[in-house]
């Protein structure tokens, strides 16, 4: 069999390698984890009430000056409350403040939450309408943002937090950031 | 079979009902039909193949109000959907924009096509020539 005649198989067979080659990476790609267009931009700018005490309003200036991470979730939230031990010992580490954006949630059920759980937040944004949440480009919670010391978003974490991502991600991040910022 | 056409007529006329925009229709129809395809034209996030006018999701139902909220407030589409991109990225829109990295994307079709076309030629020519060829 010469080459001319073998060609009606050998191309058929490479595109048909090309398609499963295609497939195959389609099937490790998760389309639920959509890449922030946020990170490497500064915060947006926002002002909430604080959710332990209503009469105070925060703005995004409380997230400037150290490096922090930017938690958003609700006691609605399933994943979040899986997430909730994982936050309240990465707190006690003291590593780096914790920010929560409360997302369209029953304030009362938030407190009860924080309440039984523990609370690792040094300040919580209630944001009950969703509209900052927007701003963040959160379409799911919980999301975790990573602050750098200028207010500039360095990384998103989407889904809940496990002690793997706070020991194997998270923290070689912080302590990079916090390095620079030296 | 009257009854049966009966039956599915009701049945038409009450699944406008079950609508899930809560959001007001506007007054006027020119910005109703603005708002109807800006939310047509958006992906909700939370479930990535429904639009944001199908989604009966809470990030959905924000996305309406806020888009209600800019066509009201005399925003272009072209602006509406920059403020949604700047937020989520390229994914929040159903149909992809021309740029660098989906050319791939809109002129890969051609491409196939224009391969199909070429092979088809190839194929068809020979076979012209070759009863010329076997005839004495």
């Amino acid at each position: 069999m010469n080459i001319r005649n073998s060609l009606p198989f050998v191309i058929p067979g490479l595109v048909l390698l090309f398609l499963i080659g295609l497939f195959a990476r389609g099937l490790f790609l998760d389309p639920t984890k959509v890449q922030s267009p946020l990170i490497g931009k500064p915060i947006p700018r926002f002002s909430l009430s604080e959710l332990h005490d209503p009469g105070k309003k925060l703005d995004q200036d409380l997230l400037v000056g150290k490096v922090s991470l930017f938690n958003v979730w609700g006691a609605w939230c399933g994943a979040c409350q899986d997430e909730h031990p994982v936050l309240v010992a990465f707190a006690k580490r003291k590593l780096l403040p914790i920010y929560g954006l409360d997302y369209h949630d029953d304030r009362q059920a938030a407190l009860a939450m924080l309440d039984k759980g523990g609370d690792p937040y040094a300040a919580i944004f209630n944001d009950v309408s969703g509209d900052v949440a927007i701003d963040w480009g959160v379409y799911g919670a919980p999301e975790t943002f990573l602050i750098d010391k200028h207010g500039v978003v360095r990384d998103k974490v989407i889904g809940a937090l496990t002690q793997y991502i706070v020991d194997k991600q998270l923290v070689p991040e912080i302590e990079k950031l916090q390095a620079e910022a030296q | 079979m009257r009854t049966l056409l009966i039956g599915l007529a009701l049945l038409l006329a009450a699944s406008a009902a079950y609508g899930i925009d809560s959001q007001p229709p506007f007054p006027d129809p020119a910005l109703q039909a603005r708002y109807t395809a800006l939310t047509h034209e958006l992906r909700c996030l939370v479930c990535q193949d429904e639009t944001v006018a199908d989604s009966n999701a809470d990030l959905a139902a924000d996305f309406r109000r806020q888009i209600h909220d800019m066509v009201a407030a005399g925003k272009s589409d072209a602006e509406i959907k920059d403020y949604m991109v700047q937020r989520y990225g390229d994914f929040v829109l159903y149909k992809p924009p021309v740029q660098s990295s989906t050319m791939l994307l809109w002129i890969g079709p051609f491409i196939l096509l224009i391969c199909a076309i070429g092979i088809v030629t190839l194929v068809v020519r020979r076979r012209a020539r070759q009863p010329e060829e076997g005839t004495p």
